[in-house]
């Protein structure tokens, strides 16, 4: 068994049910996110249109971050789900410099390596990943890319030649497939990142990585203090500061 | 802001906040202080090849003893710069060995284990009336004949050790600069500079000739060091990725300042200062850069490092 995703650009309508599904489902702190969905502008005006695209982990079949991480705290499950052990992860950010999608985070409730996990609690389960279940116009297929009758397969035969993948240079075999994609929407650098044209949000990079109220001594002194624990409002103070001054950093 | 986006090129309008630079400054010290750390030992034992110890006095002892002290920094850093730095442990009781931090983390410690030891018999070799009736030190004295055994070892075991960062450098398939193998030679030439220029700190009373070498090894590192600077600067393989990481320093600013402060620095003045020391010896020019040859390799490392975890991955 080899668990694939599928996603057919052609039918999102970049609602984020998904991106919300996930992050109530994992529980996924604020300031992180395991899937986002991108909005892409292109065109000049009036000829534009919009794109939507989710990115999360590919569940690379040769990954990566499960060959660089030192501690194997990114390890295969035997339906080729790349599952992560938060309680063995070092937090050394190994797997965030290996991963040629951007798709981990180090968690900062945890200060662990976190990402995409198909949700294989739910697989377990018996039950679909949270973003399918809630995907309204089922642009969200997910099953087993080795069952030639599973709904995934049959979707990639019914598609051949305009199924792809994100870098497949980077000979990663990717388990995470796009249909009705092009190089504007899969390629981060075919895609401009201009200040001034985001909506609603001024940030394009986060000024921490993990826990931003932790400094490299609170990391060492946390065993032995109560650790405090952070909720939204504390992030959002946070957010609200960052969110006053542009970071330059980054972007062309 | 520019109001003629280009028909085909597409614009990010909502997108969540990126992380910015990861492996920041203490990942830079890291590699520097490894640089030093197997360097001096590299260069140390060149010079105990071409060299009577009677023109080096002090380096049997004063060797180890900067190693010792620059691994330390750089484990320290390595430490300081986990998130999770108590379970540094993980690496010995879970070790994944596909890895190159796993297998690094293991040499580099068996490393300055024995990098101990033998600054430990050196120190009290080189001090007979220091602390005479230390259990420590006379275990140490009486096991004097040691040094010269574990030294072939600790000289082999160096290699791999300043080299292991440029196969973790690879296995970051995210960042496209780092794959370059000359990563693997860039690391190499940074150890026989950072460790012939922290010999010449100590060198002030050799002997002429081992001076000269000490010149003639940074003159040559700089000068190579530099070249494979800018052959990926200029002659890179031109990946897509690998472009636009080196745009942010053709395009100038803050990464374009600090490239430049580095080559110029830390490879093109040392180099005529070492080459101009080999022929007539002044100690405080060579000394002089010594200095600018670590601070410069330090601002080259930390652009080459930074640059590529600024371009959007996803």
């Amino acid at each position: 068994m080899k668990l694939g995703f599928l996603v057919d650009l052609n039918l999102c309508m970049g609602c984020k049910g998904c991106e919300v599904a996930c992050k109530v489902e994992n529980e996924v702190p604020l300031s992180s996110w395991r899937l986002r969905v991108k909005y892409i502008d292109i065109g000049t005006f009036p000829d534009t249109k919009r794109s939507f695209t989710p990115l999360r982990c590919n569940h690379c079949e040769s990954a990566p971050c499960e060959r660089i991480c030192p501690v194997s705290a990114l390890h295969y499950l035997e339906n080729g789900i790349v599952n992560v052990d938060s309680a063995r992860c070092i937090g050394c950010a190994g797997c965030m410099m290996a991963c040629p999608y951007g798709a981990i985070y180090m968690d900062p409730e945890t200060n662990t390596a976190d990402k995409c996990t198909y949700c294989a609690h739910r697989i377990e389960s018996g039950m679909m990943p949270a973003c399918v279940v809630i995907c309204p116009v089922q642009a969200n297929i997910f099953g087993d890319v080795e069952d030639d009758t599973s709904n995934i397969s049959q979707y990639i035969m019914a598609h051949q030649g305009s199924v792809q993948v994100r870098k497949p240079e980077k000979h990663t075999e990717p388990k995470h497939y796009y249909v009705g994609g092009g190089r504007q929407t899969l390629d981060p650098l075919a895609q401009q990142r201009i200040e001034g044209y985001s909506l609603f949000n001024n940030i394009t990079h986060l000024e921490h990585v993990g826990d931003p109220n932790h400094g490299v001594l609170d990391r060492f002194l946390a065993p032995f203090t109560s650790h405090e624990i952070h909720d939204n409002s504390s992030m959002m103070d946070w957010a609200e500061k960052g969110g006053e001054d542009t970071h330059e950093e980054g972007g062309h | 802001m520019d109001s003629a986006i280009h028909a085909t090129q597409a614009v990010v309008t909502l997108d969540v906040a990126l992380p910015g630079i990861i492996w920041g400054w203490m990942i830079t010290l890291n590699m520097w202080a490894k640089s030093v750390g197997t360097g001096v030992i590299l260069v140390g034992a060149f010079l105990l090849y071409r060299h009577k110890k009677d023109e080096m006095p002090n380096l049997r002892w004063l060797m180890p003893l900067i190693s010792f002290i620059f691994l330390n920094i750089f484990l320290l850093s390595t430490l300081t710069d986990l998130h999770q730095p108590y379970r540094m442990i993980n690496i010995f009781l879970h070790p994944h060995w596909t890895s190159a931090i796993t297998v690094g983390a293991w040499m580099a410690s068996l490393f300055t284990a024995l990098v101990t030891v033998l600054m430990v018999i050196g120190f009290f070799d080189a001090h007979p009336d220091v602390r005479r009736n230390c259990a420590l030190a006379k275990t140490a004295r009486a096991n004097s004949g040691l040094y010269e055994k574990i030294f072939p070892f600790v000289v082999f075991l160096a290699i791999p050790v300043t080299l292991y960062t440029a196969i973790i450098m690879a296995e970051s398939s995210a960042r496209e600069l780092w794959q370059a193998p000359a990563e693997v030679m860039q690391m190499m030439w940074a150890a026989l500079l950072a460790g012939s220029a922290a010999l010449i700190l100590i060198s002030g009373s050799w002997s002429k000739e081992a001076r000269r070498d000490l010149a003639l090894v940074l003159a040559i590192a700089t000068f190579f060091s530099f070249l494979m600077y800018m052959g990926e600067y200029f002659f890179s393989f031109k990946s897509s990725e690998a472009e636009a990481t080196l745009a942010y320093v053709h395009a100038g600013g803050e990464y374009n300042v600090e490239f430049w402060f580095g080559m110029v620095l830390g490879f093109i003045v040392p180099f005529f200062l070492a080459v101009s020391n080999m022929k007539s010896d002044n100690k405080t020019l060579l000394r002089f850069a010594a200095i600018l040859a670590l601070i410069g390799l330090y601002m080259a490392k930390d652009v080459w490092l930074k640059i590529p975890q600024m371009l959007p991955l996803s």
